[in-house]
């Protein structure tokens, strides 16, 4: 039998019963487009993060106190994390060196984090603060909406001088200009001189949230002289290596080997796609369990379909039809209807991720919409074989004579 | 084996088992059945008529014995060489006329030329001009359910004509119809044998079976004369 009059057969066994066909497919149409869509959500939440992380400045390196394995992930901090900041062995002086010694670091700046509470008029909240140096807003690429950030002489003079993120503005100063208010900072009193641009984003990074003072401000309202972390700006992408080794020697000089970590913005980058590359992956896991309940429905429906056509199926074979001509026919019914959930699977997926792109990052992949097509091929045939091998074994008179 | 021997059964057995029982629904029946013949298979109801029908019409095998069609011994055949056999040479009418439903007589015509891979537009052509033959020239569209009984035997009679088959089986073609439409379908295939075609009759009414040119009868399976 050619291949179009099989479909063709096929076809219209399937249209006989079009309520019944159509609610098979609603399960894999449900699997499929929520594979299609949990991926483009993930691939659009990776290039998000990815282009919020880029955005904190290229070609930076961080230094940071303790052992850190960013090979393995965040999660394997073995030494790192908080207890190393406490103990952290970082300081100003470190800053300096690097700014000297290693040419390749065009800018470099520390940042000494607590938090404090800060208070003006009526109102009273605990702020995050960043005590750092002038060289920040280079190395972070940030700018003002109003005011000035402060100067290399502020740092040096121990100026009294906040800057406030976006959000700490508008808290503190609905309808006024913060720029000259002076605001207490636990025991001391800032001049406010600038505030952030906002920039939206999240946790860590979110600078919005946060104000800012010259480091040795900072050392004096925590009482401490180690910093969090020391960033590196390095003047081209392809100096990084150079810098990273030099950096390392640089610090050796003063430093334990395991008292501070280079991470470089090409690793966390890695670290943090290869997670959410897994959390995708493990998402779209999830959705697949539903296609396969759907390959399950069109079993189920297939061999119902086989029990009551059982004299179309002795018909067809007392007229010629070969075992193997009832099981292509039957496994194509089950492709048929699953290839047709696939496609309005891939059709409505691809709706939804429209729809969703609307309101945050949404890229669509083409190999998930191949994916998908491929995988309700599968499910069709995996679960398609048992019904039409039925369908095959019947015998033509045992199938004529069923009432 | 004689020249001019369509269909020979030698000594053909058929035991079907049930539980402890055997029943033994054919007992070693011989026929020979010539081309051009029309003959009735008569019987009472549980003689092995069916049975009998089956196995000539290799919808079936016997337990034991020999089936020759024209001279070849086909009872050791695979099922789909069989397929193939009947697909070709034999035709097939039905006492529930066995229409596929929601489908169109013409479509239902057409049925075997399908799996003997025919062109759409042949399979068209070669079901109308079956169809005119059977006097249905007006109902090609129509579904099984919106014709009657008789017009759907006439289908039926039109699918089995379609692949210019050897040898056309009707089994109790007018077991469900009423005598004068029971005898317009027994003209049908008396016209049929006229052009030629082989016919084999199984009933259990004697007036119908005196229509055939040659009456076999069966007695719990075993041809009585
Ligand atoms: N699949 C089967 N399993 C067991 N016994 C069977 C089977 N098919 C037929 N028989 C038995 O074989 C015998 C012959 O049956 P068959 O259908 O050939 O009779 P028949 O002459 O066609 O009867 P009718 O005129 O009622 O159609 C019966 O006793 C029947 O019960
Ligand atoms: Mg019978």
């Amino acid at each position: 039998m050619p291949f179009k009059q099989l479909i063709n057969v096929s076809a219209r066994a399937i249209l006989r019963n079009k309520t019944r066909s159509a609610l098979t497919m609603l399960g894999v149409i449900i699997g499929v487009s929520s594979v299609i869509l949990l991926m483009s959500l993930g691939s659009g939440v990776k290039t998000f993060v990815v282009e919020e992380l880029e955005g904190l400045g290229s070609n930076l390196i961080l230094i940071i106190p303790g052992q850190f394995d960013t090979k393995q992930g965040f999660a394997s901090a073995r030494g790192g994390g908080l207890g190393a900041i406490a103990n952290s062995k970082l300081e100003l002086e470190d800053v300096k060196r690097l700014k000297n010694d290693v040419t390749e670091v065009s800018e470099a700046t520390g940042l000494l984090m607590g938090s404090a509470v800060v208070r003006y008029a009526d109102v009273k909240k605990t702020v995050q603060i960043i005590g750092t140096t002038s060289d920040f807003t280079e190395v972070r690429n940030v700018s003002l909406s109003e005011g000035e950030f402060f100067s290399e002489p502020d740092v040096t003079s121990l100026k009294k001088v906040i800057v406030l993120g976006a959000n700490v503005a508008l808290d503190y100063f609905s309808d006024t200009s913060p720029i000259g208010a002076k605001i207490q900072l636990g025991e001391f009193r800032y001049s406010v001189i600038g505030v952030l641009e906002k920039k939206g984003g999240l946790g860590q990074t979110n600078l919005d949230d946060q104000a800012i003072i010259p480091v040795t401000s900072a050392k004096r309202l925590f009482d401490r002289d180690n910093l969090n972390f020391i960033y590196a700006k390095v003047a081209s992408s392809d100096l990084v290596d150079t810098a990273i080794s030099k950096i390392q020697m640089s610090m050796i000089e003063r430093l334990d080997e395991d008292e501070f970590t280079l991470v470089d913005q090409k690793e966390v980058l890695q670290s943090v796609s290869s997670i959410l590359n897994m959390l995708t992956f493990a998402l779209s896991g999830i959705a697949a369990i539903s296609l396969l309940v759907g390959g399950v429905g069109i079993m189920n429906i297939m061999l119902v379909s086989v029990t009551e056509r059982t004299r179309e199926i002795g018909l067809r074979k007392a007229l010629g039809a070969t075992p193997n001509i009832i099981l292509l026919q039957f496994l194509t019914e089950a492709i048929l209807l699953s290839v047709g959930g696939g496609v309005i699977g891939i059709l409505t997926g691809m709706l939804g991720s429209f729809a969703l792109s609307q309101f945050m990052t949404i890229t669509l992949t083409w190999w998930s919409i191949a994916l998908a097509f491929a995988v309700s091929v599968g499910v069709g045939i995996i679960f398609g074989v048992m019904p039409a091998r039925k369908a095959a074994s019947l015998s033509p008179i045992e199938a004529l004579r069923y009432e | 084996m004689k020249n001019g021997n369509l269909l020979q059964l030698v000594a053909v057995t058929k035991t079907y088992r049930l539980g402890e029982h055997e029943i033994r629904a054919l007992d070693s029946a011989s026929i020979t059945i010539r081309k051009g013949e029309f003959v009735a298979i008569v019987g009472p109801s549980g003689s092995g008529k069916s049975t009998l029908m089956h196995i000539m019409g290799l919808l079936d095998v016997p337990t034991k014995g020999l089936v020759y069609l024209e001279g070849k011994d086909v009872s050791k055949l695979s099922e789909s060489e069989l397929a193939v056999i009947r697909n070709k040479k034999i035709g097939f009418v039905f006492q529930q006329y066995n229409l596929l439903e929601r489908t169109t007589a013409l479509d239902n015509v057409g049925l075997p030329l399908i799996y003997a891979s025919f062109s759409e537009e042949e399979i068209k052509k070669r079901a109308k001009e079956a169809l005119v033959q059977v006097g249905l020239s007006e109902r090609l569209y129509h579904y099984p359910n919106q014709l009657s009984g008789g017009q759907q035997q006439r289908v039926a009679i039109a699918r089995a004509l379609i692949n210019n088959p050897s040898i056309i089986f009707a089994d109790e073609p007018t077991g469900n119809l009423d005598t004068k439409t029971g005898t317009e379908i027994l003209n049908i295939l008396k016209v049929l044998n006229d052009k030629g075609s082989t016919v084999v009759l199984v009933t259990h009414e004697q007036d119908i079976a005196r229509k055939a040119k040659r009456i076999i009868k069966i007695r719990d399976g075993k041809i009585v004369s």
